[in-house]
Order: C-alpha cells, then sequence, then structure tokens
C-alpha cells in the first residue's frame, strides 16, 4: 500500500509544519513582548527636525540648534505630579553638574497647546530652572515633533465639563550635538544615574 | 533605629496620646486619615495632587468620592498609573474604596486627590484646608501640609546625590 504510506507521510510533514509554525509565532510574539518598547541607545530613528514656537513667542527651528548638545521633555502644565517632578530633578541635575551644562536647554515641549499659552509656559519653566525653555505649536506641528521622538500623547476626557487631561510620555531625550538621540533620563531613574548621563552628554561621549 | 516594628506598635498601643500619633489622628467614623498632604506648586500650574492614608477600622467598605478645597475650584479622585514609560491618569467615577480592616495609600504617582483651578499656588510650608466626602462617613474637614516641590512618595523631600 504505497499509497497511503505516502499519505501517511504527507499528514506527518503537514504536523510538523504546523507545529513547527506554532512555535515560531510564539516566539515571534516573545520576542514582541520582552523587547522594550522605548527607545533604545543607538536607535537612529528617534528625534528630527522640528520647527515649534518658543516661551517668547518666536518661532525654533531644530536646525538652530546644531553644535550644541540639548534636552527634550513632553508634557503640560496641568500635570499634578510626573511633570513638576521631572522638571524639579532636571534642574537639580543640572545643578549638579555644574558649569558644564551652562547652556544645556532643556525644551519642555507641550503636548496641550490649547491650554498651554507661551506666556503660561514661560512662567511655568521659569519657576524650576531658566534653561528649561518651554515650546508650543499648532497641534499639527505637537504631533509631528511627538512622532519623530516616537513619544505618545493623549487627550482623556474627565467629568468636569469639557475638562480634560493628558496621558503621556515620560522620558527625558538627550540628544548630542548633531541631533541624534543618545540615551533617556526615565521618570524613575536615581538621581545620580541622570547625572552621569547628562555629564556624559555634555563631554561628547555619549 | 533600634525600635522594630513589633516594639513601635507597642509603643503606639501604650502610649496613645504620643504627639506623633495624634498629629495624623484624624478619625471619621470607622475611618483614620492620616498626614495629607500635597506640594508646592510651580508658577503657572492650577493643579496638584492630595495624599494621604486611610484606613478602614470598621466591617463595612467605605469609599471616597470626592471633596473640596479652600483655593480649588474642584476636586476629582484619581488613579495615576505608568507603564512603558508613559503616565496616564484617570478619574474614579465610583469613587476610591476604602475596604473593610483595610488601608488604601494615596501617594504620587498612584491614587491622588486632584485639586483643579487652584486659585493660587500652593507654597511650601502653608496649611490648605479642605474636606473629603465619602460614601459612609460623609464630609470630614482635613488640613494639608503642603511640602517641597520635589518632595517624594512618602512625604519628605527626594533626597538626591546618594
Ligand atoms: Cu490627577
Amino acid at each position: 500500500m504505497p499509497s497511503l504510506r505516502r499519505l501517511r507521510l504527507v499528514l506527518w510533514g503537514a504536523v510538523a509544519f504546523a507545529l513547527l509554525f506554532a512555535v515560531g509565532l510564539t516566539a515571534a510574539s516573545l520576542v514582541e513582548r520582552l523587547a522594550p518598547r522605548l527607545p533604545s541607545v543607538g536607535e537612529a530613528s528617534v528625534g528630527g527636525p522640528f520647527e515649534l514656537t518658543t516661551e517668547d513667542g518666536t518661532r525654533l527651528s531644530s536646525a538652530s540648534l546644531a553644535g550644541r548638545p540639548f534636552a527634550l521633555y513632553f508634557g503640560f502644565t496641568h500635570c499634578p505630579d510626573v511633570c513638576p517632578t521631572s522638571m524639579f530633578e532636571i534642574a537639580k541635575v543640572l545643578e549638579e553638574v555644574g558649569p558644564a551644562a551652562a547652556d544645556l536647554k532643556v525644551y519642555f515641549v507641550t503636548v496641550d497647546p490649547a491650554r498651554d499659552t507661551p506666556d503660561l509656559l514661560r512662567d511655568y519653566t521659569d519657576s524650576f530652572d531658566p534653561r528649561i525653555v518651554g515650546l508650543t505649536g499648532t497641534e499639527a506641528e505637537i504631533a509631528a515633533v511627538a512622532r519623530a521622538y516616537r513619544a505618545f500623547y493623549r487627550k482623556v476626557p474627565t467629568s468636569g465639563g469639557d475638562d480634560y487631561t493628558m496621558d503621556h510620555s515620560t522620558m527625558i531625550y538627550l540628544m548630542d550635538a548633531r541631533g541624534r538621540f543618545v540615551t533617556g533620563l526615565g521618570h524613575q531613574e536615581a538621581h545620580g544615574s541622570k547625572v552621569e548621563k547628562v555629564r556624559r552628554l555634555l563631554a561628547g561621549a555619549g | 533605629m533600634t525600635f522594630d516594628r513589633r516594639s513601635l506598635l507597642l509603643a503606639a498601643l501604650v502610649l496613645p496620646a504620643a504627639p506623633a500619633f495624634a498629629q495624623d489622628g484624624i478619625r471619621a467614623g470607622d475611618l483614620a486619615i492620616g498626614a495629607p498632604w500635597t506640594r508646592a506648586t510651580p508658577a503657572g500650574s492650577r493643579v496638584a495632587g492630595g495624599y494621604m492614608t486611610i484606613r478602614n477600622t470598621g466591617s463595612e467598605p467605605d469609599a471616597l468620592v470626592g471633596g473640596s478645597l479652600s483655593v480649588a475650584g474642584r476636586v476629582e479622585i484619581h488613579e495615576m498609573a505608568m507603564a512603558d514609560g508613559v503616565m496616564r491618569m484617570r478619574e474614579l467615577p465610583q469613587g476610591l474604596v476604602i475596604p473593610p480592616g483595610g488601608s488604601v495609600e494615596l501617594r504620587p504617582g498612584g491614587f491622588h486627590v486632584m485639586f483643579l483651578d487652584l486659585a493660587q499656588p500652593l507654597r511650601q510650608g502653608d496649611r490648605v484646608t479642605g474636606t473629603l466626602r465619602f460614601r459612609r462617613a460623609g464630609e470630614v474637614r482635613v488640613d494639608y501640609t503642603v511640602q517641597a516641590m520635589g518632595a517624594g512618595p512618602d512625604g519628605r523631600p527626594q533626597g538626591h546625590g546618594h
């Protein structure tokens, strides 16, 4: 009965193929789940050109930042906890790094341009450190810079009439003198580690 | 510190009037509310979070459903969570349940009383008066101590440089 044997072989082959396929799928989804979703060191696609409005009402093009490292954060002034603590912390970090950080700018890009006017942003950022500079723009400009930096934000309505809050990424991006992403400072990262990363950024070693 | 937890507990039982325990002793029916605090706000910000511990010594669940603050236009009960580096904040429309025999901690990064439309900035060292509204225990008056802007989850300034 050679044909029956052949059929059996074909069936076993199909089973083996299905098994391999399942194993492959599981492995792929595992890899996806374990892989960090935040950009990591050396990821060339984080960052990119942007054009926004500063807290002084002037326009800022990322091209004008060439030659100097900078830091960038996405937040909003109606944030009760993470934004003020992050800005308070980065101000302390700059203070500890000392003169090397004298010219380092930390751009606070609002994800809530409807409420965060340039004037409000200036008051807000200056209460932490003059080196923190508020940036705003049109909805489209904010969306574009967030996309370039792979940052996440979303408007979430609350019960108080037409009030809302914002979900948003909390990382501070450290960008080198050529506008390339070097590393990020996490919201819960230890102070000493942040100081070290900023020092390395300014030393040009990344 | 030479005291372990048990001797502290014993001290608490033996010395119920000790000042450390008197200051966070807000009682409201079956609820004990510990040391409410908030943070100094940066210029321009019109929001802040209220933090405390609420213990339910009774046999029925209660829920924190609202409140007020003298300098806030509005108060909501919120939950915050961090996942994949993203901060998400949600209102708890059903309130925050305090289980019988249990306690719930309101702290930065987690549950908080959300103060909205602040009429003035909160300054470190100030005390601001408000109320908390519970489903069973009703309206309770609380005083929040305003801590530093960088105060950590325990209400104390976060150490830096170590
Ligand atoms: Cu909130």
